[in-house]
This record gives structure tokens, C-alpha cells and sequence, in this order.
């Protein structure tokens, strides 16, 4: 069987990202996307831009919240509350990881 | 194709109203949904609890899994005759199928698939696999073959599942819980949608010696107390060979001495630094002449490590 090779993209590598370009790779819509924009959870390079453009790691964001938004049947608002939560607890369990990583083994 | 128990799967009766089958799926899924659960085996488990919940809420696609007739879990079936022209579905080679790509078909059929005009286009689905890499895989970049099985549309226009195997190319320094994506290798559009994406989740196994963090690697680093007192030039592990690192003198258990890019690659240029943490450690077993040695030290030295206690002790009183 022929095996095709692949090349991966980094999220953080890809170029900034148009909100129908977010969109489209997310599968959340323009209007839920403004929506997740104006309740700060995802925010623009510049929002004083005509066009705006949001930075590649929005997309891992917006997949979230299109996945939470499925599968709990949840409004905008309650995707915004619970990827608020997901963050910290995120940040949290870096911290953890971190700490682990520079805590003395004992025994 | 083998028989599911989307009831059971919910934990539900088969005659379980809608309101049931929701709040059901809604309890199963705050437990299960790999974006909020730490179970093993979760991401399997709420795939199972989705897949059956996205057939018995739609009252056309229950009715058409109620006529699949009951079997059961895991046995080999095939519909009725007549079964996908009720349901409006196409062609299936129901061999070849799992149960979830039927009904998923049948939703793509009534988005305008099946139906007269002009056909809709449907992206085709997104996936999501975990890539378990070794910290050395991390480190070079590595090369891993992904073995996915895919509902497709073969050349007849027939749903089947078919294995898809492909190399993907892991760039160095990925990271644990990073996120990849692999373009195009998703699930095929439908009437010229775009072909859906795969994206990786990268995990990393554990390492025998480095703890990562980010980009940053810690290693622990055993020292005697003589070398910790003195200051000592040692040999120490990293991802691209061995080094020597100068340990200072009066270095404390704990102490972190750094080793500047020596940990993971950064994606564009430069690299973490790997952490030695200093650990005291004294020899369990003593001969004779270091009893001595020791005991010799014990008794020359005015070091107190518990100066402090008294101190604070004092304070209190």
C-alpha cells in the first residue's frame, strides 16, 4: 500500500487568521464567533482593524467552543463561562506541571 | 455491519421519552466529554454516549434505529430490504459500514444530498486522535504512521468505511498537549465541500530522567556532599548527549542550575533550557575511613543547618 507522508502545521504557525477563515475551520458561525468576541474570550490582533484578524491559537479556542457548544446544547454565554473555566483549570494544571517537574523526587 | 445499543448506551428504556433521552445524554456527558473529563477511557466512552444521543434525539433517525429491528451489541445484521429508500438514504454496502456512518449519512442525505436541486455541499468531518511521541521524538522530530478508518463514498457512491494509513512528519519541539493540525486528512467533503482536517494532540511518554515543562526540560541531579561543598565539574544527560556542568560551591539541595538551550526545540528558532535541580545525596553504606572522615568534619565544623529553628522559636516566645 502506498503510504503518503504528510506535513503537520503547528497551530501557532499558521498565519493570522480572517473571522470567516476562523469560521470555516472551526465550524462555529460568524455571528457566534462576534458573540465569543465581545464577551472577551476571543480577541482580535487589532480591533480597531477594518478587516479583523484573529491569532492562530484563537482556532484551538474555537474548536472548543464549537465542540461544548454540540455536545452540551449550550448557548454562547454558557461556552464563554466554561471555556473560562477550562482556562484556569489549564494555567492551573501548568503550574502543577511545572511544580512537579521541579520538586525533588523523595524516598 | 454490527448491531449498537444506543439504549443501553444512555442507560435508558427503549421506550424512554425525549426529555428522558436528553437529560441522560446531558448527565453521561459532563462525566465523559474529553474536554472536562480526566477518565481513562473517556474520549471512547463519550463517543459512544454522542453517537447514540445524535440518532435517538432526531425522531426520524430513532424511528429508522427502532427498524433496524433489536439485536444484540455486536452481532452482525443487516437492515431490511426496503430499509434506506423509507429513510430517503442512498446506496450502502452495509458490510463495510458502522451504524453511526448510516445514520450520519442519512442526516447528510437530508441536507439536500438525496433530495432533488441542486446538492449541497458538506465539509467533511474533523478528527481528533492523541499522538503519544517519545521526549526524543520531541526533541528531533519524528515521523509517525497514523491508521485511521474512515466512512467514505466509494467511486458507486456507496458509503463504506475504509482504512486510510499515512506518515505524518512531527516537527522537534513539540510540547505536551500541543495541538497540530493535518489539513485535508480529515473526513471527505460531499458535493465539492472541503475535505474535513485531523488534528493531533500531541502526549508525551514519560521520561526516565527529564520532567518537561513547555519547553523546558528539569532533570534531578544527585550530587554528593562534598561536591555540593566544594563545587564540582560533572557529567550530566541531555537530549543531544551528555555535557559537563560546573556545579558552584555551596550548592543547595534544591538549587536549580541552568543549562541554557539545552531543552526543547522553540518552533522558530532557539530552545528551552534544561533545569538540573541539586539533590544532596550521602552514601548508605560508610567504610571505615569515611566514618572517620565524618566524624573528623562533625567535630571541626561550626555549620548549623538549623540555625533558624532557633530564631524563629525565639521570636514566638
Amino acid at each position: 500500500m502506498r503510504v503518503e507522508l504528510t506535513e503537520v502545521v503547528r497551530i501557532e504557525e499558521h498565519q493570522e487568521l480572517s473571522l470567516s477563515e476562523l469560521a470555516e475551520l472551526s465550524r462555529l458561525s460568524e455571528a457566534d464567533l462576534r458573540r465569543l468576541q465581545e464577551l472577551g474570550v476571543i480577541a482580535p490582533v487589532d480591533p480597531g482593524a477594518a478587516e479583523r484578524t484573529f491569532r492562530a491559537e484563537c482556532l484551538v479556542v474555537a474548536r472548543t467552543a464549537c465542540r461544548l457548544q454540540q455536545d452540551f446544547e449550550l448557548d454562547v454565554q454558557g461556552v464563554a463561562l466554561a471555556l473560562a473555566l477550562l482556562d484556569r483549570i489549564r494555567v492551573l494544571e501548568a503550574e502543577l506541571q511545572q511544580l512537579r517537574a521541579t520538586s525533588l523526587q523523595t524516598g | 455491519m454490527k448491531y449498537k445499543d444506543y439504549y443501553s448506551a444512555l442507560g435508558v428504556e427503549r421506550n424512554a421519552s425525549e426529555a428522558d433521552i436528553k437529560t441522560a445524554y446531558r448527565k453521561l456527558a459532563r462525566k465523559y466529554h474529553p474536554d472536562v473529563s480526566k477518565e481513562a477511557g473517556a474520549e471512547e466512552k463519550f463517543k459512544e454516549i454522542s453517537e447514540a444521543y445524535k440518532t435517538l434525539k432526531d425522531p426520524e433517525k430513532r424511528k429508522a434505529y427502532d427498524q433496524l429491528g433489536s439485536h444484540r451489541p455486536g452481532e452482525e445484521f443487516r437492515p431490511p430490504p426496503d430499509w434506506g429508500v423509507h429513510f430517503g438514504g442512498g446506496g450502502f454496502s452495509f458490510e463495510d459500514l458502522d451504524l453511526s456512518d448510516l445514520f450520519e449519512s442519512l442526516a447528510t442525505g437530508r441536507r439536500g444530498g438525496a433530495r432533488r436541486g441542486r446538492p449541497t455541499s458538506v465539509a467533511g468531518q474533523d478528527y481528533e486522535v492523541t499522538a503519544h511521541i517519545t521526549l526524543e521524538d520531541a526533541f528531533h522530530g519524528s515521523m509517525l504512521d497514523l491508521s485511521l478508518t474512515v466512512p467514505e463514498y466509494d467511486e458507486q457512491g456507496l458509503l463504506q468505511r475504509v482504512p486510510r494509513t499515512f506518515k505524518v512528519r512531527i516537527p522537534k519541539g513539540a510540547t505536551e498537549g500541543q495541538r497540530m493540525r493535518v489539513p485535508g486528512r480529515g473526513g471527505k467533503g460531499v458535493n465539492g465541500g472541503r475535505d474535513g482536517d485531523l488534528y493531533l494532540n500531541i502526549a508525551l511518554h514519560p521520561h526516565a530522567l527529564f520532567r518537561p515543562s513547555g519547553h523546558d526540560l528539569y532533570l534531578e541531579l544527585p550530587l554528593a556532599p562534598w561536591e555540593a561543598a566544594l563545587g564540582a565539574t560533572v557529567q550530566v544527560p541531555t537530549l543531544a548527549g551528555p555535557v559537563a556542568l560546573k556545579v558552584p560551591a555551596g550548592t543547595r539541595a534544591g538549587q536549580k542550575l541552568r543549562l541554557t538551550g539545552r531543552g526543547l526545540p522553540t518552533p522558530k528558532e532557539g530552545a528551552g533550557d534544561l533545569f538540573a535541580v541539586a539533590q544532596i545525596v550521602v552514601p548508605t553504606v560508610l567504610s571505615e575511613r569515611e566514618q572517620k572522615l565524618f566524624k573528623e568534619l562533625a567535630d571541626a565544623s561550626t555549620f548549623n543547618p538549623r540555625g533558624h529553628f532557633e530564631q524563629e522559636t525565639s521570636h514566638a516566645r
